[in-house]
């Protein structure tokens, strides 16, 4: 039988942060991209003092943004309407969850 | 592999301008996008999508495409003639963040090697793509920790420049006390660097499968629980199961259906563990012996119960 390999991860945004070069890689941008996404309000780094740092929940952001870009050719201001909205619809169905009423 | 029919995953003619092509693609996306459709086929949908859109929407791919796709349909067995591609010229793939197994073996082997042609000059040195894939894993590997074998796919270019998905298995840690939407983040396991810079790495999104018993929210845990009516109604010692073993659990004297009772740190563990709120859900037993229908009858006739006491009833 083949072994399989072992990979041994770490979970972003407890154990570990990724600075603002790392995370553009991981995010498949350019930095300056990153930037004008914090700069716009879109992102928050959760660490901002001394540097810049960034964790799962800003990784899954950020790859949104890129979706709802590409997929509806939307500009930035579209889409933060856009994550406004689904942030809301996301704070209302967890409401649900918590009384009960959906999965 | 399969042919693809990209016309009809859009679902317009052959002869469909680039305006309908467009119109068609944007009206789909709208409805099958997976940060608008919770369904749990929207984002394969939408990776059909947007791959027939990548071709259709690009007049060489599309030309290229029509020229191997003459005559056959979707789902027929499929494999590129040798040379078809001489005489076109790609642009280059799709863009936006790379995805393992984002597109289809069929789509590698027509449009990757585009792909793979500009990423591998000649003396290139650059550090490999990072990835991204989703894992799924029950709600219980975040009580225990799990090692979860996964099955990736990621596109590769053989000796002769072709591209091909590869598929690869990984093991990977869950580390304990994780939730449903972090990203584990594994070092140097994303696309080989070139002229012997760095890999790139591999970040994995955490989704829990749906659980029969437990609601999820973030690390809190919310479960239903069926008591009697005498237990609600005088207090009672209930057994409850949690992902982490059974406990005992006291429900106080004169609960109600939907009281929310909280089991402090029951919940996903961690730095600030989750809690486990308990649902209550009074349920009769039924009237389906002379037994119990006496028993309901006295009640009937000794409590002084109106339930609608405080409701305005038309008598």
């Amino acid at each position: 039988m083949n072994s399989v390999p072992v990979a041994s991860g770490v979970c972003l945004g407890e154990e570990a942060w990724l600075e603002l070069d790392e995370f553009a890689l991981a995010c498949g941008v350019e930095v300056q991209f990153v930037r004008t996404l914090v700069d716009e309000g879109l992102v928050q780094p959760p660490v901002e003092a001394p540097l810049w740092r960034f964790g799962g929940d800003e990784l899954a952001r950020v790859l949104r943004i890129l979706r709802l870009q590409r997929d509806f050719e939307a500009n930035l201001q579209s889409v933060a309407v856009m994550l406004d909205l689904l942030d809301e619809i996301d704070r209302l169905r967890a409401e649900l969850r918590r009384a009960g009423l959906s999965g | 592999m399969e042919f693809k029919d990209y016309y009809k995953v859009l679902g317009v003619e052959r002869t469909a301008s680039e305006d309908e092509v467009k119109k068609a693609f944007r009206k789909l996306a709208r409805k099958y996008h997976p940060d608008v459709n919770k369904a749990a086929g929207a984002a394969t949908r939408m990776q059909e999508l947007n791959e027939a859109y990548d071709v259709l929407r690009d007049p060489q791919k599309r030309a290229a495409y029509d020229q191997v796709g003459q005559g056959r349909h979707g789902g027929q067995e499929f494999h590129p003639p040798p040379g078809w591609d001489a005489g076109f010229e790609f642009s280059g793939g799709p863009q936006g963040a790379p995805d393992f197994g984002a597109h289809s073996d069929f789509f590698e082997a027509l449009f990757g090697a585009a792909r793979g042609a500009r990423r591998a000059g000649p003396g290139t040195r650059s550090r490999g793509q990072d990835h991204h894939a989703k894992v799924v894993i029950p709600l219980e590997d975040a009580f225990h920790g799990a090692t979860r074998t996964l099955t990736l796919h990621s596109p590769e270019l053989d000796a002769g420049g072709h591209v091909a998905l590869r598929e690869r298995q990984l093991s990977v840690n869950i580390p304990k006390g994780i939730r449903a939407g972090q990203q584990i983040r594994l070092v140097g396991q994303g696309t080989p660097g070139l002229g012997g810079e760095p890999a790139g790495d591999l970040y994995l999104e955490v989704q829990f499968e749906p659980h029969a018993r437990y609601r999820v929210d973030g690390r809190d845990l919310y479960l239903a629980l069926p008591v009697a009516p005498w237990e609600a109604a005088l207090g009672a010692v209930v057994p409850v199961r949690t992902p982490d073993g059974q406990l005992e659990m006291n429900v106080p004297a004169g609960s109600q259906t939907g009281r929310k009772l909280r089991l402090k740190g029951r919940g996903i563990p961690g730095g600030a563990p989750g809690d486990l709120y308990v649902m209550l859900e009074v349920v009769l037993p039924p009237a389906a012996s002379e037994k119990a229908k006496a028993l309901y009858r006295q009640m009937a006739q000794e409590l002084a119960f109106d339930p609608r006491h405080d409701v305005e009833v038309a008598r």
